[in-house]
């Protein structure tokens, strides 16, 4: 293997040399919007009242936004044909007997499908598989593996999972066992007061980790729009908004709860008296919720559909039929006779005509 | 070429990301980089859009009138058919993971060979036509307007990638730049654009039945000519049908078989075999072309292409169609050739006539790959080898993408190495089956006039190739795809020198011991058994 090799420059790894005069203007315009977009909840909130606005109106806005624009965005993809049987195969094709085939990599059956897509999305194996490529003078390449994007997506999705199943306390009532076992475990490892939940570390160290990606790496910071950063950062703005109120500035649960059942119920009051920072948590949530279908974040429902990687590689075994077919023109081989007739007689080739 | 690049002068890669954003189109059109526009001909030939004489380096690209609602109507159009192209336009969260996967990427350093950011070229019209959120945000969400600018930069951009699918496999999502590439070539045509190395092997294969444009009295005399060579060589004479109505079996294989060296002793190979087990076979003069470099212009002249091969089993009433060693052509057979031209109901599902083994992973196609064939036949013992005429060869195996991603191909053609020559190496893990490397000159990109762009797009495969070479003393890489029997060798001879190129079934045919057979003295490139390298025969480089 080239694993023992050593290297004189790496070109997707951190060089100071390239932070010099940077400009990432994408980010100065997602930071300025952050910025912005908080400024706006604390005029509207402490210097307007306007509490039933950024309660009430938007987050259910939000959610209607939200419903509407992920289903017309799946169902467009879902209506959308899909011509040809195009998996990417990524291991031994089903052929003869004698031969292992990878049922995974290969699906030749709906459940090496189902398999295949459980572990892209439950695991995240394609990004296991990353491989850094560097070169080492004269001319030689290294592959190194590279975790760290995978480990990275992983900490995010994960934690932000358990935070949103997490926050179904404030919207059941009862709160389930399987909730509340959930809760225990994200804080097993503590005996602190106030409870400092697990996944919330991992997920602002991950969060950091995915943001300063996107800015020490020239080609991922090359790659990166200003819609890349403003996702990062509203994210983490929910999150350390979460984390504060947990932590320090203390919200009044029981009116958080109240208000998250009386939205359930179609029948919504404002809070009375909470701490600034729920406002920016709920606004910055909506505005997440409100961007989702418009945004890259559609990937999570994309993937599920995409086409290398939902088919079987049985191509050949099973028609695929493209709904959209229609008749080309083609060059019949009585075109082709006509053209070539005396020059294949004359060398002996059969023929149909005289 | 004047300014090929030289050992003494040779190709630097340079990582350094421009000052300047990517959302400026790059349009530069440097020599040895870029392939020809197709002659016009060509599209005339094909029926093709907006057919004239034009040069990348012009200023005036002569695009029609309406070029930007031609090209807008057209991506509507593809996004209404494919859900592969809006999916992979909506859903990419640029993360990067693609970037070092592309060898175009590892070989040049230029970021917009990035495959995310390839895609993205196309992407950022896409967002400022079609999607809410382009156009509100504009350039905040990467949106951008279409210029002219912007499609010379296609032009240059979607002609530097092979189609290979190596960033599939890495992305999280399953994002095919293919899908992306083939999409943008699409457009490109609809408003004139094309490059030649494509269109005059499909205008050819339309016409003759190949991309070399060999009429069928010069196909006989080829083959002819091969069974001199074959009877010189083996003492034995070969039977060749052609054009023969009622065989079992209709063998296609890409032209340059039969026309190309390497190539060449890949086709004596097949003949050989074909001989020694008695296949009742024919070969088509019709349909002379397995490849179809129809794949690499539109979904609609691949098909018009490939049209043939059933046609033809068709008029010639064969049972079942074998296929020969060939990349792109096998990922057509494999996953268009059906859907494209099907149900191939007037076939019969395959059956190997001297093992008796059904092939029903091919039961609806009704075409095997030579290699599961040669497999079946090994395993089963039907055939004599003797691995020690290849003895002078330490092989290596490059997966040709198309029959690796596309197919899953690994094992078959591993197997009937390991049973025809006494040393076998594999390259590292990281560069063969899924993750294997293209030549760097797929997908109609194997033209002379491209040659610094070919070297780069190869340097990871000959990289990985230098490794066994110098560790192993590799000194032959056999592969199953005629673009690599084309396109590899000058690629080694620069990366990599002592390195030759062949296909499998050469091997095959040397170590193959025939009934009634003279002793063998040389291989079926005329060399003697033992003999060290010769320098590698210098001729055509036209794939099929």
């Amino acid at each position: 293997m080239f694993k023992t090799k050593r290297f004189w420059v790496s070109n997707f790894g951190f060089r100071a040399s390239n932070l010099q005069g940077f400009k990432i203007m994408g980010l100065w315009y997602s930071v300025s919007a952050i910025l912005l977009l908080t400024f706006l909840v604390v005029i509207g909130i402490e210097g307007m009242g306007l509490v039933s606005f950024f309660t009430i109106f938007i987050p259910y806005a939000a959610l209607f936004l939200f419903v509407v624009g992920f289903l017309y965005r799946v169902l467009k993809w879902a209506t959308s044909p899909v011509p040809f049987h195009i998996p990417t195969v990524s291991g031994q094709q089903r052929s003869l007997s004698w031969i292992k085939a990878d049922n995974i990599d290969s699906p030749y059956t709906t459940g090496g499908v189902v398999k295949r897509l459980a572990l892209d999305i439950l695991l995240f194996r394609p990004l296991l598989k990353n491989e850094k490529v560097e070169m080492q003078a004269p001319q030689r390449l290294l592959f190194k593996p590279s975790v760290l994007l995978w480990f990275g997506a992983m900490a995010f999705h994960w934690s932000f999972l358990v935070i949103l199943l997490r926050h179904l306390r404030f919207f059941l009532e009862p709160v389930p066992s399987t909730i509340v076992i959930l809760q225990r475990v994200d804080s097993i490892f503590q005996g602190l007061i106030p409870v400092i939940y697990i996944t919330d570390i991992i997920i602002l160290v991950a969060l950091g980790y995915l943001f300063v990606r996107r800015i020490i790496y020239p080609q991922v910071r090359y790659i990166s729009l200003s819609s890349d950063y403003f996702v990062l950062l509203l994210i983490l703005g929910i999150v350390l908004s979460g984390v504060l109120m947990r932590l320090i500035y203390k919200v009044d649960l029981v009116q958080v709860k109240e208000w998250a059942m009386a939205m359930l119920r179609l029948r919504p009051v404002a809070p009375k008296e909470v701490n600034l920072l729920f406002y920016i948590h709920l606004f910055f949530i909506s505005l997440l919720v409100a961007y989702f279908p418009l945004s890259k974040l559609m990937h999570m429902p994309g993937i599920f559909l995409s086409p290398t990687r939902n088919l079987t590689n049985t191509s050949r075994n099973q028609r695929h039929i493209n709904p959209w077919d229609y008749p080309v023109k083609t060059h019949t081989y009585e075109e082709y006779e006509e053209e070539f007739r005396d020059s294949m007689k004359e060398v002996g080739l059969p023929i149909e005509k005289g | 070429m004047a300014d090929e690049p030289s050992k003494e002068k040779s190709l630097e890669i340079d990582y350094t990301i421009p000052k300047k954003s990517w959302m400026e189109p790059s349009t530069e059109f440097r020599k040895g980089t870029y392939c020809y526009p197709a002659a016009s001909r060509h599209e005339k030939y094909l029926e093709l859009p907006h057919p004239r004489e034009w040069q990348p380096t012009d200023e005036d690209w002569k695009l029609p009138e309406d070029w930007r609602e031609v090209i807008l109507r057209g991506m509507e159009d593809r996004l209404n058919r494919y859900r592969s192209y809006r999916l992979f336009l909506d859903i990419c969260v640029r993360c990067g993971a693609c970037a070092d996967k592309c060898h175009f990427f590892i070989g040049s350093g230029d970021p917009k060979n990035m495959p995310v950011l390839r895609a993205e070229l196309l992407r950022s019209i896409y967002r400022k036509y079609f999607t809410l959120s382009g156009k509100v945000f504009g350039k905040l969400a990467g949106a951008r307007e279409l210029t002219e600018e912007v499609v010379k930069e296609w032009f240059s951009y979607f002609y530097q990638c092979t189609e290979c699918r190596r960033c599939s496999v890495f992305c999280p999502y399953g994002i095919d730049t293919c899908e992306i590439t083939m999409m943008a070539r699409e457009l490109l045509n609809l408003v004139g654009l094309n490059i030649n190395w494509i269109l005059e092997p499909a205008a050819n294969c339309y016409r003759t039945g190949n991309h070399l444009g060999i009429p069928p009295h010069a196909f006989k005399s080829t083959v002819d000519f091969a069974v001199d060579e074959l009877q010189e060589i083996t003492g034995v004479k070969v039977e060749v049908p052609i054009n023969r109505k009622g065989a079992e079996i209709l063998f296609i294989s890409p032209s340059a078989d039969y026309f190309a060296s390497p190539h060449w002793y890949t086709f004596l190979g097949y003949l050989l075999l074909f001989h020694e087990i008695g296949l009742d076979y024919t070969w088509s003069t019709y349909a002379s072309e397995g490849g179809n470099f129809g794949l690499f212009h539109s979904a609609e002249l691949a098909k018009r292409l490939n049209a043939k091969i059933y046609s033809e089993a068709k008029r010639l009433g064969v049972k079942w169609i074998l296929g020969g060693e060939c990349g792109h052509m096998w990922r057509v057979i494999h996953q268009y050739m059906d859907t494209f031209n099907g149900p191939a109901d007037f076939l019969e599902e395959p059956v190997s006539p001297i093992t008796g083994t059904r092939f029903d992973h091919a039961r609806s196609t009704k075409m095997v790959h030579i290699c599961e064939f040669t497999a079946d036949l090994m395993m089963n013992n039907k055939l004599r080898l003797d691995p020690s005429r290849n003895r002078k060869w330490k092989v290596t195996y490059h997966d040709s993408c198309n029959t690796a991603r596309g197919m899953g191909l690994f094992e078959e053609p591993r197997y009937i190495l390991r049973n025809v020559c006494q040393e076998f190496y594999e390259m590292p893990e990281n560069t063969i089956k899924e993750k294997t490397f293209c030549c760097g000159s797929g997908s109609g990109l194997g033209a002379d006039e491209n040659m610094e762009t070919r070297l780069r797009g190869g340097f990871p495969r000959a990289n990985a190739v230098r490794y066994v070479h110098e560790k192993f003393g590799v000194n032959l890489l056999t592969c199953i795809c005629a673009i690599d029997r084309a396109t590899l060798p000058p690629l080694l001879e620069y990366w990599v020198p002592g390195v030759e190129v062949a296909g499998v079934h050469e091997l095959v045919g040397n170590a193959l011991v025939l009934r009634g057979e003279k002793e063998r003295t040389t291989n079926l490139r005329g060399e003697p058994l033992d003999s060290t390298i010769s320098p590698s025969p210098s001729s055509g480089e036209r794939a099929g």
